[in-house]
This record gives C-alpha cells, sequence and structure tokens, in this order.
C-alpha cells in the first residue's frame, strides 16, 4: 500500500451514529495461556530471573547507587530519557533493574529495531522488556497502557563514543521523544548516569571495519585489552555507577494531537539535553574515584 | 421484500458457513452461491450456480437475482493452495469481474463484503507490535498472495469512491484456527510439528473460525461500513502455541532460510510458505477494537482459539475425522428446492 492510503469510512446517507453501549457485565473470556509473555513480549518471570542473575553484579560490581528515585512517578506512565555510554551499553540494565528493585514498576526499554531482527539476542531482548522503537508502540506503553519507557535519546552515538569524549553528551536525536511524550501526556524523566563511560571505554575505533560489517562502530576497548578479545566484550570494569533522577518535565501541550510545533520540539530537547549535561559535569566534580565513588 | 444475497466461493470453507449462518436468518429471503467447484456443506435454501468468476456470467447472475448484498469469499489467502499464476486470477481479475458487475449503471447492489486478510500488514522487524486498520505495511510485499491481496483492497477503496451508495466492508481476518479448518499452520501442528526459525519466538494472534462466521454474518446483517481487522485478544508466543497443541519445534536456519525450506516444500514433507516464514520470524498483531467498538462480541481470545484447535486435533488423533462427507448431487439438490412434491416448510414466494 502507498504511504496515505485512505481507509473506506463509506456511510450510507441517513446512518446512524453508533452511540457507545453501556457496559453490560459480560463474563471474561477464557484465555487459557501458560506462559506470561505480555504483548510486548516481556515476561515477567524472565525478568525475575534476570534479576537474580544480575543482582550480585549490580550490588557488588557496579556498586549502583541512586538518588532522586522518589521522583520517578509512582503510577502512570512517563518517558526516561538518560545518557548513553559503554561499548556495550551497561546503563541500560542497570537503570532498568534499579527502577524494577526499588519501586516495583516494569520498565520497558525502546530500542533499535535491528535488535528484533537478530536471532537469540533478539528474543532475550524482548523478553527482558526491549521493545522496538516504533512512534506506535511508544505511544501505546505510555498513553494506553500508563508503562514506564527508557530511550537513549543519543542512539547509537553516545556508545560509540572514545574515551577522549566521555560524558560530552551528543546531539538528542531529532527531538523525537520529546514528541514522543508531548503525543502521549506524559512527563519526560531525565536520569543522568555516571559509571557507564568507564565500565567498558572505548580506547580505539575503527570505521573501515565498522562499515564492512554494518554496524555503527567496531570498537576496540579497553577490556579487549586487559582481558583479550573475548573475555573483553563480556567483562566490564568495575566502575562505580552514581545515578540521578532529575525533576520530571511537564510539557503544557494537548496530548494526541497530530503535529506539534518543531521548534518547540527542539527547544525542549535541547533544554532537557542541556540540564542532563549540566548535572553529568556536576556528579563528576563530586567523584573523587572512578572505582570507589 | 426481504434480502437478497450472493455467496461467492460458495464450496471454500467461509463460503459454506456464511451461506448456512445466512440461512438461519429469516429476513434473508433469496441466498445465491457462486463456486467453481460443489459445495462441500448441506445447505437448505441457497441455490449454487457454478461458474468461475467470468465477467459476463457475473453481471448476468447480478442483474438477473437482483441481489442486493455480495458476500465476496472467494479470495485464496493461502499459498499453498494453489499456483501463483492461478492465485493471482482468482484473487484480482476474479474480484475486478465481480466489482465491474456489482458497479454497473442500473444495479441493485446496496451492501459489499470482502473477506481479505491481516496479511496485507506484512511482516517486518520495522513492524508496530499492533496494527491499527489506517496503519500501512513497513515493507514492500514481497510474496505473490500479499501483493494479490493488497491489489484486491486497493480495487475496493476504488469501489467504494465510485459508488456511494454501496456500503462496502472489508474485514482482514488474523490467521484462524478452529476445530474444522486446515491452513498449513493448522497441518503442522495437527501433524505434531511446530517449525520454528532458530533464534527466534515471535508472537502470534489468532482468531477463532467460529468468530469469523459471525463477525461475516454480523456486518453483513447490520450493515457496517469501512475497514476492519478481526483477530482475538492478545497474543501468545509461537513456543507456547506448540506447548498448547503438544507439538514439537523444529528449527529451521535463520540465515537463508527460504533457500533451507525450498527442499521440505519441494519434497512434499512439509508446507513452508515464504509469507509464512517471515510470520515465523516476527510475528504479527492487529488492534480489534475497532470492530469491537462496532458493537460485535468476540468469543474466544488468541489463546482460546489455539486450545479449541487443540482439543478438536486431540479428538480427531483419538476417534479419527468423524464429520460425515457431504456429496454434492444436484439433481437432488434441485429437486429439493423446486420440486412442487416436497412441502416447505417457509413460505412459498
Amino acid at each position: 500500500m502507498a504511504a496515505g492510503d485512505r481507509v473506506m469510512d463509506v456511510r450510507p446517507p441517513g446512518a446512524l451514529i453508533p452511540l457507545p453501549l453501556p457496559d453490560r457485565e459480560k463474563p471474561p473470556l477464557r484465555d487459557p495461556r501458560r506462559s506470561d509473555v505480555d504483548e510486548w513480549g516481556r515476561s515477567e518471570h524472565t525478568r525475575t530471573l534476570a534479576r537474580t542473575v544480575y543482582g550480585p553484579l549490580y550490588r557488588s560490581w557496579f556498586r549502583v547507587e541512586w538518588e532522586g528515585l522518589e521522583k520517578i512517578p509512582q503510577d502512570g506512565g512517563a518517558l526516561l530519557v538518560a545518557n548513553h555510554a559503554a561499548a556495550i551499553p551497561s546503563d541500560a540494565p542497570v537503570i532498568m533493574h534499579g527502577i524494577e528493585e526499588e519501586l516495583g514498576r516494569a520498565v520497558y526499554g525502546l530500542a533499535e529495531y535491528i535488535f528484533r531482527a537478530m536471532p537469540f539476542i533478539g528474543t532475550l531482548w524482548s523478553r527482558v522488556g526491549g521493545v522496538p522503537a516504533h512512534p506506535e508502540n511508544a505511544y501505546r506503553l505510555l498513553r494506553e497502557q500508563g508503562q514506564l519507557v527508557l530511550v537513549f535519546p543519543e542512539g547509537a552515538k553516545g556508545p560509540g563514543k572514545t574515551y577522549g569524549q566521555r560524558y560530552r553528551l551528543s546531539r538528542f536525536g531529532r527531538g523525537g521523544f520529546v514528541e514522543i511524550a508531548m503525543r502521549a501526556g506524559v512527563p519526560v524523566v531525565p536520569i543522568a548516569v555516571v559509571g557507564a563511560e568507564e565500565s567498558m571505554p572505548i580506547v580505539l575505533k575503527s570505521n573501515a571495519l565498522a562499515r564492512l560489517l554494518n554496524i555503527p562502530y567496531f570498537p576496540i576497548t579497553a577490556n579487549m585489552l586487559l582481558f583479550g578479545p573475548l573475555l573483553g566484550t563480556l567483562l566490564y570494569l568495575p566502575a562505580k555507577f552514581k545515578v540521578r533522577v532529575l525533576d520530571p518535565v511537564h510539557f503544557d501541550v494537548p496530548p494526541n494531537q497530530e503535529r506539534y510545533s518543531k521548534s518547540r520540539i527542539m527547544d525542549d530537547a535541547e533544554s532537557i539535553r542541556v540540564s542532563l549535561q549540566e548535572t553529568l559535569y556536576e556528579m563528576l566534580r563530586a567523584r573523587r574515584s572512578i572505582w570507589f565513588g | 421484500m426481504g434480502r437478497r444475497v450472493l455467496v461467492t466461493g460458495l464450496a471454500t470453507f467461509w463460503g459454506g458457513r456464511m451461506a448456512q449462518a445466512l440461512e438461519r436468518d429469516p429476513e434473508i429471503e433469496t441466498i445465491v452461491g457462486l463456486d467453481t467447484t460443489e459445495p462441500t456443506l448441506q445447505l437448505e435454501r441457497t441455490e449454487y450456480v457454478r461458474a468461475d468468476e467470468n465477467y459476463s456470467i457475473l453481471a448476468r447472475i447480478v442483474k438477473a437475482t437482483q441481489v442486493d448484498t455480495i458476500v465476496h469469499t472467494f479470495l485464496v489467502v493461502d499459498s499453498t493452495r494453489m499456483s501463483g499464476r492461478n492465485l493471482h486470477e482468482v484473487n484480482v481479475i476474479g474480484t475486478m469481474n465481480l466489482l465491474a458487475a456489482a458497479s454497473a449503471a442500473d444495479t441493485s447492489v446496496r451492501q459489499l463484503v470482502v473477506k481479505s486478510s491481516s496479511l496485507v500488514y506484512g511482516s517486518s522487524y520495522l513492524d508496530p507490535v499492533w496494527f491499527r486498520e489506517e496503519m500501512t505495511r513497513s515493507r514492500p510485499p514481497r510474496t505473490r498472495v500479499e501483493r494479490s491481496l493488497l491489489e484486491v483492497e486497493s480495487y475496493l477503496r476504488d469501489f467504494a469512491d465510485d459508488n456511494p451508495h454501496v456500503v462496502v466492508t472489508l474485514l482482514r481476518f488474523a490467521n484462524v484456527l478452529g476445530t474444522d479448518i486446515v491452513t498449513p499452520i493448522s497441518t503442522w501442528l495437527d501433524r505434531g510439528v511446530a517449525p520454528c526459525i532458530l533464534g527466534f519466538d515471535p508472537l502470534f494472534q489468532f482468531v477463532e473460525e467460529d468468530d469469523v462466521v459471525r463477525a461475516l454474518e454480523f456486518v453483513a446483517t447490520n450493515q457496517v461500513p469501512g475497514t476492519y481487522n478481526v483477530a482475538g485478544d492478545g497474543r501468545l508466543p509461537w513456543s507456547e502455541v506448540a506447548a498448547i497443541c503438544g507439538a514439537r519445534m523444529v528449527a529451521h536456519s535463520p540465515i537463508r532460510t527460504g533457500w533451507a525450506a525450498a527442499p521440505i516444500n519441494r519434497l512434499g514433507i512439509l508446507d513452508l510458505p515464504p509469507e509464512v516464514l517471515e510470520l515465523l520470524r516476527y510475528g504479527r498483531g492487529v488492534d480489534n477494537r475497532r470492530l469491537k467498538e462496532a458493537g460485535f462480541d468476540y468469543r474466544y481470545t488468541s489463546a482460546g482459539a489455539v486450545e479449541s484447535f487443540a482439543r478438536a486435533s486431540r479428538l480427531r488423533h483419538t476417534v479419527g475425522d468423524s464429520r460425515p462427507g457431504y456429496r454434492y448431487e444436484r439433481d437432488v439438490e434441485a429437486f429439493f428446492r423446486h420440486s412442487p412434491a416436497v412441502i416447505r416448510t417457509h413460505e412459498p414466494r
């Protein structure tokens, strides 16, 4: 079908407009499910298993410390945005684990479509709450289901930074995350993560190899140099993680609009980026040691 | 005067059942069925005409019977049933002829119901989790059956635009499972095999066959215009579908799946049509709320449809296929319908 194809909606002349019927008491339909995989592919059972496995890493290796967790809404949807780092990002599992453990709320992570196309990794990613970043998906999760959704506006540019550019936030995409939050009528909650950059820092990048393998970047990390190429992709350095939640940003625009002012979107996205950047610099000033905080 | 309905594809699974459902409605005075082969279900008062979807024949039938409703179930959505060229012939040319016959100058047709498939949305990693009716595909179609269905839908849109006095309803059905229907997926599960693609466990959505017939009946009776997705609530992983049906998962290569599946198709071991291979990789979900808002009540969820199929399958394996086969005898049926010797319970015309 071509883009913009209309769907027929032919009403015969004089047709009655159907009024919504009062909610009759209908017995729920029989739904003989055997697993708890929900419509997004997430399984609470798999999440519990993942949290058990990840727990020791979270508590003893990264020693994650949160600040401002109470700013995350207890119910209703919110779009969590954070800075993104580490060649194989370690911040996403940390944030999701922390929120699920401390607040008991599910977190869905929006990521590139390409994860869905990967065998094994794609299925596992989906079961632990990964959702492809389609605007329809985000809208349904945020507005219709009131879930917490985590997104990294830097995209692949964040993790692709070399060690020399650490903590300098790249462009926040085209402001799409602001538009998603506006349309869904939910606040944006910025989260600043310190420690991910040092957990798997990129020392060198090979653009030629990246183009050859059709991946966003081909990193040579410090982990690879220390532990060898294979172990280096699996083992993280024990950087101390500090996570700070900033005040939620509410947009005073009506939800469900077709279009939002582009300049408004860009302004808001830039101001969120600036506030995250300032927070990161402040946290870095206070940080005395990479490994011990 | 009662309603007069033409059902195309009377010998198909849906056409026959639709005609049976329509026969139960006393408001419907005449039912005419069309197909290239004999009906496979016993019908009481449906007139059967053996014809292919040739324009002149269709135009003559529509004019002579003065039908006001056409239910078009003669669309093939299963590419294993016939070759690519025939499929295109039946779907595209057949529908084109039907629409042309229905849009003649002094036509009596006031309602058209077409049974399409959620195949038109395709299956790709770029898809949203739920497709609403106004959303388009993420990628252009690569299989014949999808292309033919898209063409059919575009002809239908043009027909609706040109004939605003006709109530046009397009129903897109998700994969159907139930007690009687035979599809590639149901054949696999019946044999206890669930082909899967190594490393993928996508979410499937189904609709139960009874809900399909009821949905067709609902839109035909209530004259609901528009496009609707018809599918049960909820999605479930393919591994769970296999578990409910007691089927064993058989993995196929995730790389070059089509190539790897070709010998299996060729040798007739298992039917792995290309559109279903895509489904096995990414699954598909369609939003069914629009039809519910129009007043339709589903009786089965997706998991319920799988269970209904699994129960029937278990019974079939134990006591065999106990449905009595029906053979259409033309002279016998003509005798029942038209002979003055038969005492009919409904009022003679």
